[in-house]
């Protein structure tokens, strides 16, 4: 191998790394090893830059059942259920081909969840994009949207929400997460564990081709003009395929054919055999001449790094061979018995009648390079300032268009004109649609529920990482409580720039840390997550975007509460502290397009105070709405709660300072709710006994938001600012 | 008394074969069996839904591939003998395909898929599958589509209206044609259609999602209850 | 051989992706563009020698399946591989 060099960037491997490896296989590997460690060896798979901080997350809780490492996570609901989810990151694949990029990290999702076993009753997607007032990234909103739309609607699961930012920190490197939601029986939970030397290895579903071979390694790679050139490599998604896939797979785990499976994603033949034989303790040989291919004279290593979409890895159990290809088979998919489960723990690659590798499977995955990267604070945030960035900007003159500037804004208005594109309203079970802080799916035959939603707001974490991961798991426990449901369980996908950049491994471990505490103060496990590192375009990286997609539970569905104004003459209250909060608001962005400054300060103690006080509350039926005061501040949450219930509201706070700056501020754990006057004396008991301080701010009545001679705006004009969209 | 039978169509790539068997079991109370789509006859079935979904990944056209299975031969006859079928968005645009209702669908006049609720207004309450509803009466019911933009040539329209084949109509929440409540550029604002002799119903709309009202609408239910009630 | 068929929307037929097509062509000054029809393309391997065979074969797969001429009109040539 002469051009060495030239192959191990092609691969995405360092010369150390190479000296590692034929260290360990004391010889030179061949090629199709080598493709194999670059596989197994890259960030995407190995987490070699981030495992060492990902276990300071909790991970347990009596009702965990399984947390990372899996597929997906689970968490018992009760009633022999299990909740089973992730999230997971399509950013890179995205940003050079939205549609089919988009579309199959909704795809890859989707099998990471029924792999186990589960049917996936719910999709959320977490976007980021740049400001959307270029036609190219137009392009690319509408793309991204229309593939998530294209495979989540053929597979014929509702996409119930997620978020959008736009800040032109991604205007070079968009973000695509997406995260899926399946109820299993928590007794028949599928695992990537093989077991049985001797037991048959099954092919199934589409067939390979040469499609995003490089994916793993291009996750794991920053982005250069050289990137865009990959186009060819980018995977298209078949949902129909899926579709099927998902009910073969389902209906062959209804009875007892099989001890393991995996989905075939990133790294696809490679790691999931890899994964599931070292799972197991056992070793694998496969048969590549038996893969079921869609192109003439690939070469071994293409086969096994293919990533073409719609692909599982099954191990049967010996004498079942004919249940698992009778399956398959009825709903026309390829099904080919390639391999088998071996004692010696290594995996064999045959083609063509040679062995083109022989690994033992510690070398690929036990000792993986793993690296304690540099780490330090970077420059803009060890010269922020103290001071309050609202104390540079002037009060707004009129308060009124200042409002509707806001409520029209990309990333707090609307966002129907995506959602619609949605179908949110199959498997009639959506009975909270997009467009709330939480969805609300419901549990056919059971009172309960599942609350879902996902959170980040990466301004905050950019200015104050550990603050600002802190706020995204607070934020989203307060959506879920908003709707009358308790977190249960969280996933997180952490996206970043490049971890060889010590300042991004800095904002990196303070973001963990951060998840770290508030999930542990807040009672909330961690189980499952996915880390998308080299989120950078020409050396400059985005802001660190760790983003939380947190599950709730709701015991009796009936007692959900929705947002929205209900019954005029209801008191309106705003429970928590508002304090000058500015930094990284969507309000200072509005009125001078800078965030210096620090993010509002957080306090996990105090979200888990104010969660319980709404829970109580709504236990005795003393709430008619809440809304979450995040983005906009209570400003927004009033304006939002008046449209979503079509009334309006007579107004009038007490102004601890600056009008502007108490609407506007984004201080953290408030939550604005309204209750029947009559409850009001024992509400107030009830916020003493949880510490929380509250503000009674006006009534719901009318058809105007009325504040205080600051404001008088009719319903009508707040609506049409809210749904002009970008 | 032995309970109606209903069969509810399963193709490769239906995907509301579930919420419609659910709707049918739980809200009209009929025995109710999944057909799978190899399935050559239809003689044990009172009334036979074709769902929705993306029936062969939608691909070539919605529909196309969807009507040369082997029970869209068994459901033509059984149309024929007088049968009862509802054919719901994708089961709409099959049914149209196989040519057992007149016209085609298009892509949505926005070139989007389109998932929100709307109003429709019961143009005829004399089908075994409106009995229940008032005429000129407005349902909200969600739409869920690509492929919803209904045409038929001129001639077609004027045989369908003249005919009274129109079932259902997109209307604004009074009950009037505009423009502006027309989701998808369907000729007539065509919503649901029958054929002549009225057994077949087809729509874009999905009554099997508004009837719960936890999930906002319960408008659809009673077309569940029409059908009860016309093969009692 | 190779049969190409061309499948487009039918004269009178509203053509809604043609539409956003000619009027995004127009945002970006093509300014000589009258008409946009927006169709589809099928490539047809053949294993026959017989071009009328072909000829035949490929009009009874327009007619039963890959055109809805409802709204669709299309043509076809057929060529040597």
């Amino acid at each position: 191998m002469e051009n060495l060099d030239t192959l191990l960037k092609e691969l995405n491997l360092t010369p150390t790394e190479y000296t590692r490896i034929t260290g360990e296989l004391g010889r030179q590997p061949s090629l199709t090893e080598l493709w194999i460690f670059s596989a197994m060896w890259s960030e995407h798979c190995s987490y070699k830059s981030s495992r060492p901080y990902l276990g300071r997350m909790p991970s347990t809780g009596k009702d965990v059942l399984i947390g990372p490492g899996e597929n997906a996570g689970a968490v018992s609901i009760g009633d022999g259920l299990a909740v089973i989810f992730k999230m997971e990151s399509h950013n890179h694949p995205s940003f050079i081909e939205p549609y089919n990029g988009a579309a199959t990290g909704v795809g890859g999702i989707l099998r990471d969840i029924f792999t186990m076993g589960a049917r996936p009753v719910a999709i959320l997607d977490s976007l980021r994009f740049g400001e959307p007032d270029d036609s190219r990234m137009r392009y690319l909103i509408d793309g991204v949207v229309a593939g998530i739309a294209g495979y989540g609607n053929c597979m014929g699961i509702p996409t119930v929400g997620g978020e959008i930012y736009f800040d032109s920190t991604y205007r070079e490197n968009i973000i695509v997460n997406a995260m899926a939601v399946g109820i299993a029986p928590a007794d028949r939970i599928f695992l990537a564990k093989a077991s049985g030397a001797g037991n048959p290895v099954f092919y199934v579903g589409s067939r390979t081709g040469r499609d995003g071979i490089h994916g793993a390694t291009m996750a794991s790679a920053s982005f250069t003009e050289e990137t865009a050139v990959l186009k060819p490599t980018v995977q298209v998604g078949d949902p129909f395929m899926e579709k099927l896939l998902m009910e073969a797979c389902l209906e062959l785990m209804k009875a007892d054919h099989i001890v393991a499976i995996q989905d075939m994603g990133a790294a696809g033949l490679t790691s999931s055999a890899v994964e599931m034989a070292a799972k197991g303790g056992l070793g694998i040989a496969i048969n590549l001449d038996r893969v079921p291919q869609r192109e003439e004279g690939m070469m071994p290593h293409e086969i096994m790094l293919s990533e073409s979409q719609e692909r599982m890895l099954i191990i049967a159990k010996k004498g079942h061979e004919k249940a698992v290809e009778r399956v398959f088979k009825k709903w026309g998919l390829d099904v080919s018995r390639i391999g088998i489960l071996t004692q010696q723990k290594q995996i064999i690659v045959r083609a063509n009648g040679a062995v083109h590798a022989r690994l033992p499977l510690d070398t690929l995955v036990d000792k993986a390079p793993v690296y304690t990267r540099h780490a330090s604070m970077p420059a803009y945030r060890a010269e922020a300032s103290e001071e309050r960035p609202s104390d540079q900007i002037p009060e707004p003159a009129d308060y009124h268009k200042t409002l509707l500037g806001l409520l029209s804004s990309p990333t707090i208005g609307s966002k129907a004109w995506v959602y619609e594109q949605y179908d949110h309203s199959v498997g009639t079970d959506t009975v909270i649609k997009p467009g709330a802080g939480a969805a609300l799916v419901r549990i056919k035959g059971s009172k309960k529920g599942l609350a879902i939603t996902t959170d980040g707001n990466a301004r905050y974490t950019y200015l104050d990482p550990y603050t600002g991961a802190g706020i995204a798991v607070c934020e989203a426990a307060r959506n879920i409580a908003c709707v009358g449901a308790r977190p249960i369980a969280l996933t997180d996908c952490l996206n970043f720039g490049s971890p060889e950049d010590p300042e991004v491994m800095w904002q990196f471990i303070e973001s963990v840390n951060g998840i770290a505490a508030a999930s542990l103060a807040l009672g909330i496990p961690v189980i499952s997550g996915n880390v998308s590192f080299y989120n950078e375009t020409e050396g400059k990286s985005i802001y660190p975007t760790p983003v939380i997609g947190m599950v709730g539970l709701i015991d009796d569905i009936a007692t959900r509460i929705t947002p929205g104004f209900k019954d005029s003459g209801d008191l309106i209250v705003l429970l928590g502290t508002t304090l000058d909060e500015c930094g990284g608001s969507e309000y200072l962005k509005l009125a001078g397009g800078q965030i210096p400054g620090r993010p509002p300060k957080v306090s996990p103690a105090r979200e888990a105070r104010l969660i319980g006080l709404v829970h109580e509350m709504n236990k005795g039926r003393m709430i008619t709405s809440a809304t979450d005061c995040s983005e906009g501040g209570v400003g927004i949450a009033l304006a939002e709660a008046a449209i979503a219930g079509n009334r309006g509201a007579e107004i009038r706070i007490a102004w601890q300072f600056r009008p502007d700056r108490e609407l506007f501020s984004e201080s953290q754990h408030r939550i604005l709710v309204t209750t029947a006057g009559r409850s009001l004396e024992k509400f107030k008991n009830m916020a003493h006994k949880y510490s929380v301080p509250f503000q009674v701010l006006g009534r719901v009545q009318g058809t105007h938001l009325r504040l205080d001679g600051l404001l008088d705006i009719p319903l009508e004009e707040l609506r049409a600012a809210y749904k002009k969209g970008p | 008394m032995t309970r109606a039978r209903a069969g509810v169509i399963v193709f490769p790539g239906t995907n509301c074969d579930r919420d419609t068997y659910h709707v049918v079991e739980s809200t009209a109370g009929m025995e109710v069996d999944y057909l799978w789509y190899e399935r050559k006859t239809l003689r044990d079935y009172q009334i036979v839904l074709v769902p929705g979904g993306f029936s062969y990944g939608d691909y070539l056209r919605a529909g196309a591939l969807a009507r040369f299975s082997p029970v869209m031969e068994a459901l033509r006859e059984y149309a024929d003998r007088g049968g009862l079928v509802l054919g719901i968005c994708n089961g709409f645009q099959v049914l149209l395909e196989a040519s057992m209702l007149p016209g085609a669908m298009q892509k949505n006049k926005t070139l989007r898929f389109i998932c929100r609720e709307i109003h429709v207004r019961v143009e005829r309450s004399d089908t075994p599958f409106t009995l229940l509803y008032r005429k000129g009466e407005v349902l909200s019911i969600p739409i869920a589509h690509a492929e919803g933009n209904y045409y038929a040539s001129d001639e077609t329209l004027r045989h369908i209206e003249d005919n009274g084949q129109v079932v259902f109509r997109y209307v604004d929440e009074k009950g009037g044609v505009t423009a502006a409540a027309n989701p998808n550029g369907s000729v007539n604002s065509i919503a649901g259609l029958c054929s002549a002799g009225r057994n077949i119903l087809a729509m874009m709309p999905h009554p099997e999602r508004a009837a719960d009202r936890l999930l906002g609408s319960e408008d659809g239910t009673r077309l569940f209850l029409s059908i009860k009630k016309a093969l009692r | 051989m190779i049969a190409r068929v061309f499948i487009k929307p039918k004269k009178g037929v509203l053509d809604p992706q043609g539409k956003a097509v000619h009027s995004a062509l127009g945002k970006l000054g093509f300014n000589q563009v009258r008409d946009v029809r927006v169709g589809k393309y099928v490539e047809i391997r053949l294993d026959t020698g017989d071009r009328d065979a072909a000829r035949s074969g490929v009009q009874k797969m327009c007619d039963t399946l890959l055109v809805n001429k409802v709204i669709e009109d299309f043509t076809f040539d057929i060529a040597d591989d």
